[in-house]
């Protein structure tokens, strides 16, 4: 606990990070002692359970969803590159990156897209790439509160499903959800900058 | 021959001027300025490395920053602003990104962790451990850094070693056979005498917010105070069992439910006593890294009596404050410059007509940060050891009053969850 100075040297293959994910030498520093700081027993990988011990987080309508984007297909361990590249999607987008980028290359993790596609797969719990009215459901439950009446709940769910729906499936796909909100800023939306 | 005794004389006269300048005046009170000249020595030349290493190193502006902020930028918009209700429907597609974003947040940075790492100063003072973005910037700051490093290792270092050393043979290590029980107590008084320059109050207990072990060092610089704490392994574990034999303390382990019951009942009978010592109670139960002040438990509160606040700050410039979780906490301490503290005193308070012990807790507790300057947090310290509660996975969702506030991590009920 506390904030040791880490050099960059003693993170594990920082330059193939720092390409992947876009984020400089000194941010990538600064989630290294953050990383550590939650591994408070020292495993050298996170657990579900180290997540779970942030207050802030714990109380978040979404925080179960949030720590299983973290640990995808089941697995139980969460090593400092895959805590990167979680965090990476919230990365600002930085505009002469944008323009200066070789198009042969995949998408940046920060990229408009992957945003969206983190935010999509906080809804679709069971990955079929679809938006269920019942999904939609839960997620209202979890979000909007005790404050509305289950029948109330309902109808938002099929008043958003409806919205956003246009191929009448009754599901919310991925370019629906896309495209219902492209008027959206996301990248001021879902952008958490690292001080220097 | 020669070798050795000069070394001897060396050390001779080092011990002599460090008894005379040092050990004899502040056992009498008197001053000899010498330590005013030393700060004056020590800012000027922490002024100067400030200086160069702001002229040397291009990024300024983020260096600032993150003294206080912490390290990641924080959109303090309320959440109306965050969420669809502003345009007045209850839910949007779009409220997902509000809870995401602030869940990774604090994923990155949370406001209980963020106390227990040490603060960065803004200004550099020398000290590497203080300051991530440590670079090399001229040679000259080099040479001064080096020099610096000579100076608290092998200077400062030794005289604090020593120090503590010569005062510490206590009347508690005497053998318990051959000596009158009398004489011992006589002979602790006498040491008593000679360490305390003025015993501020009888009976009452202090409350003061806790920064690290030296605490109880500053603090008992101007007045005697019964201790209650955790007991320590090691080194500071030594020196507890030897404050114990000079005076009656109370020790304590934290985990132990029943040790707290019975440390309640020895705190009320040392308080019906008027003659005895103040007790020193530090309610937060943990250090924290000097620039907030956490829930102060009500356990203290309870006991009853009148209560003498004390507010404790670290000043920055000189010494970077660590906090004790990290290794080698005392060598650290020892290789610093210096800790300047201000201390403030303040009126004594008692609990009111109708008051329960958590509201006078809170109460002291506004008290002592309004006066230390420091902010207020409501967050239980001890959540850097536990768990969250299962209490608050349960009620996750919060019963408002108004229609557009729905979930506000501000909000008072996470505070009556936490006091337990």
């Amino acid at each position: 606990m506390g904030s040791r100075s880490s050099h960059a040297a003693r993170i594990p293959d920082v330059d193939s990070l720092r390409r992947e994910t876009g984020f400089s030498q000194a941010s990538l520093r600064r989630l290294y002692d953050r990383f550590q700081a939650l591994d408070r027993t020292g495993k050298g990988y996170l657990s579900r359970l180290d997540l779970q011990q942030i207050g802030a987080l714990a109380v978040n309508p979404l925080g179960d969803r949030i720590i299983d984007s973290f640990f995808p297909d089941g697995s139980l361990r969460l090593d400092f590159p895959g805590f990167v590249r979680v965090l990476a999607h919230f990365r600002p987008v930085d505009e002469e990156e944008e323009g200066n980028r070789d198009p042969k290359e995949p998408e940046p993790l920060n990229s408009r897209m992957n945003k969206l596609r983190f935010a999509f797969q906080l809804y679709d719990l069971d990955r079929d790439g679809k938006i269920s009215r019942h999904e939609m459901l839960q997620a209202l439950r979890l979000m909007v509160g005790v404050q509305v009446t289950e029948e109330q709940l309902e109808s938002i769910a099929d008043r958003t499903v409806q919205e956003a729906d246009e191929d009448g499936d009754g599901a919310v796909s991925f370019l629906e959800f896309a495209k219902s909100l492209e008027k959206m800023n996301i990248e001021q939306k879902m952008s958490i900058r690292i001080l220097k | 021959m020669d070798g050795t005794e000069l070394a001897g004389q060396i050390l001779y006269t080092w011990l002599t001027l460090v008894f005379g300048l040092i050990l004899l005046p502040s056992a009498f009170g008197v001053s000899l300025g010498i330590s005013e000249i030393y700060m004056k020595i020590l800012v000027k030349t922490l002024e100067w490395a400030t200086l160069r290493i702001e002229t040397g190193v291009a990024k300024q502006s983020a260096l600032k920053n993150s003294a206080s902020i912490g390290i990641i930028q924080r959109d303090e918009s309320p959440m109306e602003k965050g969420l669809s209700g502003l345009r007045g429907r209850d839910f949007e597609l779009s409220d997902v990104f509000y809870f995401s974003k602030k869940g990774l947040e604090a994923i990155v940075e949370d406001e209980v962790t963020q106390r227990f790492s040490s603060e960065e100063l803004v200004s550099w003072n020398l000290l590497t451990r203080t300051n991530v973005n440590f670079q090399y910037v001229s040679p000259r700051l080099t040479a001064v850094w080096v020099l610096g490093v000579i100076v608290r290792y092998c200077v400062l270092l030794p005289l604090r070693c020593v120090s503590p050393g010569l005062l510490f043979p206590s009347p508690g290590d005497l053998p318990d056979s051959g000596i009158e029980p009398g004489l011992k107590n006589l002979l602790s008084e006498l040491v008593h005498l000679t360490c305390c320059r003025i015993c501020v109050r009888k009976g009452g207990i202090c409350v003061a917010n806790h920064t690290s072990p030296i605490d109880v060092l500053i603090l008992t610089t101007d007045g005697c105070y019964t201790m209650v704490g955790q007991v320590h392994g090691g080194l500071m574990g030594i020196i507890q069992r030897a404050m114990v034999k000079a005076c009656p303390h109370v020790w304590f382990e934290r985990s132990e439910m029943k040790d707290r019951h019975l440390v309640v009942k020895r705190l009320k009978e040392h308080i019906a006593h008027k003659k005895e010592l103040p007790i020193l109670i530090f309610p937060e139960g943990t250090c924290i890294n000097n620039t907030s002040v956490m829930m102060f438990k009500k356990g203290s509160f309870e006991i009853g009596g009148t209560i003498h606040p004390v507010a404790i700050k670290v000043r920055q410039i000189i010494h970077s404050h660590t906090p004790p979780c990290q290794r080698h906490y005392l060598l650290r301490v020892m290789t610093s410059w210096a800790i300047v503290c201000d201390v403030w005193y303040m009126p004594p308070m008692t609990r009111e007509e109708g008051e329960d012990a958590v509201q006078f807790a809170n109460r002291v507790k506004s008290a002592i940060a309004v006066q230390g300057g420091l902010t207020e947090l409501p967050w239980d310290g001890g959540l850097k050891r536990a768990k969250v509660k299962d209490a608050f996975k349960e009620e996750q969702m919060v019963v408002s009053t108004s229609s557009c506030q729905r979930w506000n991590p501000r909000c008072p009920f996470w505070l009556l969850l936490v006091q337990h």
